[in-house]
């Protein structure tokens, strides 16, 4: 019978209309800014970087080594290295960021500075609500604001950090069998001059 | 039987009007008769509008506008603050003059329709003895303001968008008419006052609405299509078809004058509802004889809310027309059925009551109509085009 389709097509839309009312799984509406959808673990969309410890400029991972910024497609990282060296992640001396810029409206997430990073001290975060009525100023993060603590890495991406967590402590065993070692090398026979062979080994050990 | 609570409109304009000079009262009567009217369908357009977002969201299973205002109440607002303040381009070579009065035009058509419509006892602007007739005169300057539109925009998208919706007003204004040329028959009259007083009765409960004989039903059902291609809504959207031609024929139109085309359109969509409501559902009288103490403009307006929804509702479910089905639709089966129908009218005028004067009113209509379905569900062979002269 001809208009049969039509009367099935309206009762479908009568079942949404007083379905939507009723339950609410058929909505699938999300109303952003009061609610979100659960984010995946991969998700990722701008770099940040990682403090250990309570502070955020003595426990900062990153020996401003400029790869990243080398790497970066869109260079949108600027750094600038400092003159004096701090204990980086595992104990050892060395350089610090004096300025690192990123420019997060340039960056398109690409997620290489993360990979190339060899001090594990930049990653992805998964804030992407960053809409600011700057649009120079307030896209381009700074040193302070890009620093976040390894707490909140390991909250944002658990399995990740992790394994990066495990890698550092293994680091940190590994340098103080070896600062140990020495000591007692050094004990036994004190006019050996230490310091300029461990340098060369110390360096491999990365 | 004339409640006070139901004659409060007319009451009070007399009682207003008792201030007026008497050389002025001619004139103070129309303005206190028509602004009414130019408050109030404005008004429901405003509010059709968010019931129709919302309604379709809820069809598609989404909210609808729900930022402003508890619930999305006060979207109107902010869509009539957003289109007033929205620049207002004209085309540098369109003709300025024609391109501006479209919309007024469009609108002033749409309002004359309600001149002759009953909104409640006694609350008629005008009672025309040819009311009928004037409504649909006055609703064909409608494919006037159209043309206007389409032609002064000087645009080759409002012109084909404003050829499609005369093309498309004109194949349904025939059987809009004829759909109505039944009541006309049986009312004996074309004043619609006295089309809704025919109706007004009741048996047992049961109210006498033109809708409930085999003539009535059909004809009210052509009505309603016709109506709604006639207002250009889906499934006839054609004329507008955001998907392919993105506005039709007031592409060309931005800020409050397209404003005014919704306004217009959904003013032409209300008057025709009105108009379907006068004809066959009875006017503004009650749908059952124990609820006449609720004030007849109560029911009007009912009634027209109730046709919206319907409107709604097929907006929310059906997709839209081909060019060809549409005029296929219009020819080969509403105007052959609206005429068929005229005949069943007058089988039932001249039959005695009962059981078989139903069957043989419902077998004229029913038996051409399931052949002409079947000519309009029939397998068209598409085959391959040649143009001899764009080889």
């Amino acid at each position: 019978m001809i208009g049969s389709g039509i009367l099935k097509g309206l009762a479908e839309t009568a079942r949404n209309f007083f379905g939507s009312y009723v339950s609410k799984d058929r909505l699938t509406t999300i109303q952003y800014p009061e609610e979100r959808v659960a984010q995946i673990e991969a998700t990722r969309d701008f770099p940040f970087l990682v403090y250990d410890g309570p502070d955020w400029h003595d426990g900062m991972r990153c020996v401003a080594c400029q790869i990243c910024e080398k790497e970066c497609p869109p260079k949108c990282i600027f750094i600038e290295k400092s003159k004096d060296k701090k204990p980086d992640a595992v104990g050892k001396p060395q350089a610090y960021p004096a300025v690192f810029n990123i420019d997060i409206s340039v960056c398109m997430s690409c997620q290489i500075c993360v990979e190339v990073c060899p001090f594990d001290a930049i990653k992805m975060d998964v804030k992407y609500d960053l809409s600011t009525d700057d649009r120079f100023g307030g896209l381009l993060l700074d040193k302070k604001q890009l620093s976040k603590s390894n707490q909140y890495y390991n909250a944002i991406h658990p399995t990740e950090a992790a394994a990066v967590d495990a890698h550092f402590a293994e680091e940190r065993a590994k340098a103080e069998a070896k600062a140990k070692a020495e000591a007692k090398a050094r004990a036994a026979a004190p006019v050996t001059p230490t310091p300029i062979l461990a340098q060369p080994v110390g360096g491999e050990a990365k | 039987m004339t409640l006070p609570l139901d004659q409060i409109f007319v009451l009070s304009k007399h009682w207003l009007l008792s201030f007026v000079p008497p050389i002025a009262q001619p004139l103070a009567s129309a303005i206190l008769s028509v602004v009414p009217v130019l408050i109030a369908f404005p008004l429901l357009f405003a509010i059709t509008t968010l019931l129709e977002r919302k309604g379709l969201g809820r069809i598609q299973n989404r909210y609808g506008p729900n930022r402003t205002g508890p619930w999305g109440l006060l979207q109107p607002i902010a869509d009539g603050v957003k289109s007033l303040t929205k620049e207002d381009i004209v085309p540098l070579t369109a003709d300025h003059a024609v391109h501006f009065l479209a919309p007024i035009f469009l609108v002033a058509a749409a309002f004359l329709g309600y001149a002759v419509l009953p909104i409640g006892r006694n609350m008629v602007i005008s009672n025309l003895n040819a009311g009928v007739l004037y409504f649909f005169a006055v609703g064909s300057m409608v494919e006037l303001s159209v043309f206007m539109a389409g032609w002064s925009s000087r645009s080759k998208y409002s012109l084909l968008g404003a050829m499609r919706a005369i093309a498309q007003m004109i194949s349904y204004e025939v059987p809009l008419v004829l759909a109505s040329v039944v009541v006309i028959m049986q009312a004996g009259s074309l004043s619609t006052v006295s089309i809704v007083e025919k109706q007004a009765g009741y048996t047992g409960i049961w109210p006498h609405w033109f809708v409930f004989t085999p003539w009535g039903i059909v004809g009210f059902a052509l009505f309603m299509i016709a109506a709604t291609a006639e207002s250009n809504r889906s499934p006839f959207d054609l004329p507008e078809g955001e998907s392919e031609i993105i506005a039709g024929y007031y592409i060309e139109y931005s800020g409050f004058k397209f404003a005014l085309f919704f306004l217009g359109e959904y003013l032409g969509m209300f008057a025709t509802s009105g108009m379907a409501i006068t004809l066959f559902l009875g006017g503004w009288s009650a749908p059952f004889s124990f609820l006449t103490w609720i004030p007849s403009y109560v029911w009007f307006f009912a009634k027209l809310l109730a046709l919206i929804f319907g409107f709604i509702w097929i907006r929310g479910t059906l997709p839209r027309l081909r060019m060809d089905q549409l005029m296929n639709l219009a020819w080969e089966f509403v105007l052959p059925t609206a005429l068929l129908n005229m005949l069943v009218a007058g089988v039932w005028h001249f039959m005695p009551g009962g059981p078989i004067r139903w069957l043989v009113c419902i077998a004229i209509v029913a038996i051409p109509c399931t052949f002409l379905t079947r000519r309009l569900k029939r397998k068209k062979k598409f085959e391959v085009r040649t143009y001899s002269f764009a080889e």
